[in-house]
């Protein structure tokens, strides 16, 4: 786990230059969002009396879902161009395997900058929502490691599929259909209650379904013990996967 | 228990194979503490995987190979330690400054912070980039970029320093600094194993050498004895019109001790070549252009190969 670290600490080298237009993009972005539909939106649909999960007002029941898909979005997109960037383009791995870290020091690493990051994301995220007055119990605070989680299952798998590409072309498929639909049919803006009869069957084959629901469920204590056990089973079962996955195909890569 | 005075690498029957191409065919070699090895061929001849299989960046297909007495297989990160790898394409970090590159790759050594940033100091003298200390990888120039290669690679204190085609693509004054560097640590006591398909190179910094083809050793021995023992001591090279060559090409076979054809030229191996000259011109066929030289290692690989080493 140490030899982790030093992918943490490099990481950590080159964000100190980088971080503000990140924050920019990470915090303010969310927050944006969340004004937008969780006060605008959200007073047209309260006023029509919607039926939501817990009885909540309409930002209450948006913000945890939007957290966990936020954490979905930061982390495919770091585990995307930047690993990529460093297997194939700049072949930073490739200079770092020559030292005594090994491949799963690598990934290991990575995987915990990723994490880092998402803490970020999710702190920024809950502080707002008690700026906005969404967040009335301390529930709230466990929303911030299923968020992660959720934002780990991406980014295994996507790191695995980010180290045998060849060029960025691939990631825009990866997020117009893969990444926005999810974000968009996952239950974030609306129960999945909503959707036609077989998209409903088929949301809870997919992963940021599960996260939405775990996260949401915690914050508005509206989840069952086996329900819990489910997603984050899910979760966990795609995030090793993910990971054995990545491990081979950097190994793959730098030991050819 | 691996020995202190044995070779520091010893391959035998070393093979690699992708598939169905076999990059190494089964060599036998050593290199020896303090020396200077080096691996001459054209591109394609095996030494980059050979280098890589050393670097424990590619797994042996078959026969033994020990650095420093112990196995890549199995004891990858404890040799990884000592190594100093130079690969052909720089893999620096884009994303940082020159000292800073310095730094991150002591930590993945485990060095501890302060020794790394002594460390990096005297290594920045050393490769004559003190003044670049801050400046971002991507301005620097092509020698300026390899230098910074080289001290990376020493910042574990190697005791062998792997160089993969170390001076490739770089002009003839960053050629000669990097040289130069190389020396003082040959003098210093490290070894050395490279990689050139640049015979002056091999020459220059090369106690001894293997010369390789298509995954095979093809000749061994220090670069002054593989020129005597497989070209003579000059070599006269002739230019003259396709129709004179062919229609003397027995008469000039008997000059000199050996011939080669070239497309573009005759290769006159001779202990005298003027006096081979001489004799062309006695024959009254008419020269376009002679020149006598010293005869290299370049000569050495034609005439075990019959091909030339840049191609």
């Amino acid at each position: 786990m140490p030899n982790a670290l030093r992918i943490v600490q490099r990481n950590a080298l080159v964000y100190r230059r980088t971080w503000r237009g990140n924050v920019l993009m990470t915090v303010v972005q969310p927050v944006l969002v969340l004004s937008a539909m969780g006060l605008g939106v959200g007073a047209l649909v309260d006023r029509g009396g919607a039926a939501l999960p817990g009885n909540v007002p309409y930002l209450v029941f948006l913000a945890p879902g939007l957290l966990a898909a936020t954490c979905m979005q930061t982390a495919s997109f770091e585990s995307s161009f930047p690993i990529s960037g460093k297997m194939t383009w700049q072949k930073n791995y490739h200079a770092i395997a020559g030292t005594p870290m090994r491949i799963v020091d690598i990934v290991a690493g990575e995987l915990a900058w990723v994490a880092l990051r998402l803490l970020a994301v999710a702190v920024a995220f809950t502080a707002a929502l008690f700026a906005f007055g969404a967040a009335r119990t301390p529930l709230v605070l466990a929303a911030v490691p299923a968020a992660i989680l959720t934002g780990l299952a991406f980014s295994a798998p996507i790191m695995a599929f980010a180290a045998t590409l060849k060029n960025g072309g691939n990631f825009n498929a990866l997020f117009r259909f893969i990444i926005t639909p999810l974000f968009l049919f996952s239950g974030v803006y609306f129960p999945v209650t909503r959707l036609p009869e077989w998209l409903q069957r088929a949301a809870p084959w997919t992963p940021l379904y599960h996260g939405v629901e775990l996260t949401r469920g915690l914050v508005l204590h509206t989840l069952t013990w086996p329900s819990v056990a489910v997603h984050l089973a899910y979760l966990l079962v795609m995030c090793g996967i993910g990971t054995v996955a990545a491990v081979w195909t950097f190994s793959g890569k730098l030991r050819a | 228990m691996p020995s202190a005075s044995g070779p520091l690498v010893l391959a035998r029957a070393l093979r690699k194979t992708f598939g169905s191409f076999t990059a190494v065919d089964g060599i036998d070699f050593e290199v020896r503490p303090g020396e200077a090895f080096g691996f001459l061929g054209p591109n394609g001849a095996g030494k980059t995987s050979t280098m890589r299989m050393i670097a424990c960046a590619s797994p042996v297909t078959s026969g033994e190979l020990r650095v420093f007495g112990r196995d890549p297989r199995t004891e990858a990160s404890a040799i990884k330690a000592r190594l100093g790898v130079v690969p052909q394409a720089d893999n620096l970090d884009a994303e940082l400054t020159v000292r800073e590159n310095l730094l991150m790759y002591a930590r993945y050594f485990d060095i501890p912070q302060q020794v790394a940033r002594d460390r990096a100091e005297e290594l920045l003298a050393f490769v004559q980039l003190a003044e670049r200390r801050d400046s971002q990888v991507e301005t620097l120039s092509g020698g300026m970029k390899r230098r910074l290669t080289i001290a990376r690679a020493l910042v574990n204190e190697p005791e062998l320093i792997l160089l993969d085609e170390p001076t490739t693509g770089l002009d003839p004054q960053a050629r000669h600094l990097i040289w130069e560097r190389l020396y003082r640590l040959k003098r210093q006591g490290t070894t050395l194993l490279l990689t050139t398909h640049y015979m002056d190179e091999a020459e220059q910094l090369c106690d001894r050498l293997l010369v390789m083809d298509k995954g095979r050793i093809v000749a061994a021995g220090s670069p002054r004895e593989l020129i005597a023992r497989y070209v003579t001591r000059e070599v006269l090279e002739v230019r003259m019109s396709d129709e004179v060559r062919a229609a003397n090409a027995g008469r000039l076979a008997t000059l000199g001790t050996h011939l080669e054809h070239l497309p573009e030229r005759l290769q006159f191996y001779a202990d005298d070549g003027e006096q081979v000259l001489a004799q062309i011109h006695q024959m009254g066929l008419p020269v376009e252009r002679a020149l006598v030289r010293r005869a290299t290692l370049e000569d050495v690989f034609l005439r075990l190969t019959g091909r030339t080493l840049i191609d």
